[in-house]
């Protein structure tokens, strides 16, 4: 029988997942990097108490729409609808605003962890690799460091750090196919393959399913291996209700005068 | 702080990012952090070749983009959106950190809320907020040949950022090689902070004066050249 990984819809995908589950989400900081569909669908489910591990805790989807993101929804959804109950992140808090995940730390309704980001990327892929740990440099010297066995190889000290097992990893990927191999699209790759195959089951958000094929096997990033389910995001309708985040608009109204500023100085001579 | 320092003129962000991109060697592999060190991706000085890495898997992007002109698809760590150009590549994030972790990086240019004598580094705590994130810092900290910090060099307060403890948590001990901030530039060296180069109208004593330890003054410190 050939193999068919595509799942029909993101409600069916995320159907098995239960509460308290634990469950990686892929992506970065901005919200074109993650599976917000698949988000979206955890959400519906109204599932409770879950781990996350990611690398952010969201800035809410106001601030994408502003973008022009047509799939706004970040970690902020599950934040805000208070579906975790503890979270596994390396930027949890912006500097620039509070963002709702800081008002429920601040609130004690969640619990946090915080990882570098590059151990957190590490611990992900040890688990995918099937490692019992690593020894990494990083936090040496720092809070990181607490309770932690430290090792010294050739006179450096190393923290043993240990993978991150999941029951779930969501992820987002530009395009797949039928066993689920996958390609990426610019800096959107981030933690989708890092997480890819880390968790018991890997379910990909797809911008568009393609023939199997079709998609060069010297281009492909994730293997299918490593990838159970695919479900491929509706043509994008771009949403253009108000946006009503002010901070954001500031913060975005900052960058623009920066980045005016620069010019302005480069084209006085100034980076002669 | 005397009335007379706090009303002197300082550098502004964009010029103390001009002098961080002088730092910059031919060749060079770059990661900078958000604020202040990004904006020297648009200084690199003439006839040199530099490679910006980016925390979320990509080296070799071009200039910051104006909002709304870039695809959101190819972004720096700050999520501005940058400009495609030859030679780019993308990677996920397991390699990206491989990179820092690694030694690959020559130049880490990041914000800091303190820096010690010693170089200590502290910069991922919001000190007022008493939360943070640590993010890409601690392993930028830990992992590139060389850290550059760029900042103002007294909180809004007037308090002094150069310090000889560090009062918040420590991103990592002993990585910093060289501050710049809006009135000075200072080394991190063995027998302590030398420093290197003033702002316009600024005397080696007033910088000390703004700065809690003592300052090597270096035989040849001089006016920091803008241009």
């Amino acid at each position: 029988m050939p193999i068919n990984k595509i799942v029909a819809s993101f409600d069916e995908a995320v159907a098995d997942i239960q509460d308290g589950a634990v469950i990686m989400v892929g992506g970065f900081g901005t919200v074109v990097s993650m599976p917000s569909c698949l988000l979206e669908a955890l959400d519906r489910k109204g599932i409770k108490n879950i781990t996350t591990v990611s690398n952010s805790s969201g800035f809410g989807a106001d601030v994408w729409k502003m973008q022009g993101a047509p799939f706004p929804e970040d970690m902020d959804i599950l934040v805000r609808n208070r579906r975790i109950r503890k979270a596994i992140v390396s930027a949890p808090v912006s500097a620039m605003y509070v963002n709702n995940f800081e008002k429920l730390l601040r609130a004690g309704e969640v619990d946090i962890e915080m990882v570098p980001q590059g151990t957190l990327a590490e611990r992900v892929r040890a688990a995918r690799a099937g490692l019992g740990g690593i020894l990494v440099p990083t936090g040496i010297g720092t809070v990181v460091e607490q309770g932690k066995e430290k090792k010294v190889i050739d006179g450096r000290e190393y923290l043993l750090e240990l993978p991150i097992k999941a029951d779930f990893a969501l992820i987002h990927a530009h395009k797949g196919d039928r066993w689920g191999n996958l390609v990426y699209r610019g800096t959107s790759r981030t933690f989708n393959p890092t997480m890819a195959g880390a968790a018991k089951v890997t379910i990909a958000e797809v911008d568009e399913i393609v023939e199997l094929g079709e998609l060069d096997p010297e281009a492909i990033v994730t293997p299918g291996i490593y990838v159970d389910r695919v479900v491929a995001r509706p043509k994008a309708v771009v949403d253009d209700r108000e946006i009503t985040d002010e901070q954001a608009m500031e913060s975005q109204a900052r960058f623009r005068s920066e980045i005016e500023a620069t010019k302005k100085l480069k084209e006085s001579g100034g980076s002669q | 702080m005397t009335d007379d320092l706090k009303d002197k003129q300082r550098l502004d962000r964009q010029i103390i990012a001009l002098r961080v991109a002088k730092e910059f060697q031919d060749g060079n592999y770059v990661n900078l952090g958000i604020g202040i060190p990004m904006l020297a991706s648009n200084f690199v000085p003439a006839g040199r070749e530099v490679v910006f890495h980016s925390e979320n898997g990509v080296l070799g992007f071009g200039e910051v983009t104006l909002p709304g002109e870039g695809d959101l698809d190819l972004v720096n760590a700050g999520g501005q959106t940058v400009q495609r150009q030859p030679g780019m590549c993308f990677f996920s994030h397991d390699e990206s950190f491989a990179m820092v972790r690694g030694g690959h990086l020559d130049i880490s240019v990041m914000g800091a809320y303190q820096v010690s004598d010693k170089g200590d580094l502290a910069n991922y705590m919001v000190p007022e907020r008493q939360v943070g994130t640590i993010g890409g810092a601690m392993d930028l900290a830990f992992g590139a040949k060389r850290v550059i910090i760029a900042m103002n060099h007294v909180t809004k307060d007037g308090q002094p950022r150069i310090v000889k403890k560090c009062s918040y948590e420590l991103t990592a001990p002993a990585c910093v090689k060289l501050i710049v901030t809006d009135i000075a530039v200072i080394e991190v060296t063995d027998k302590g902070l030398v420093l290197k180069e003033v702002a316009p109208g600024w005397t080696p004593e007033e910088v000390q004066q703004l700065t809690e330890p003592t300052l090597i003054i270096d035989k040849e410190c001089r006016e920091i050249e803008l241009m």
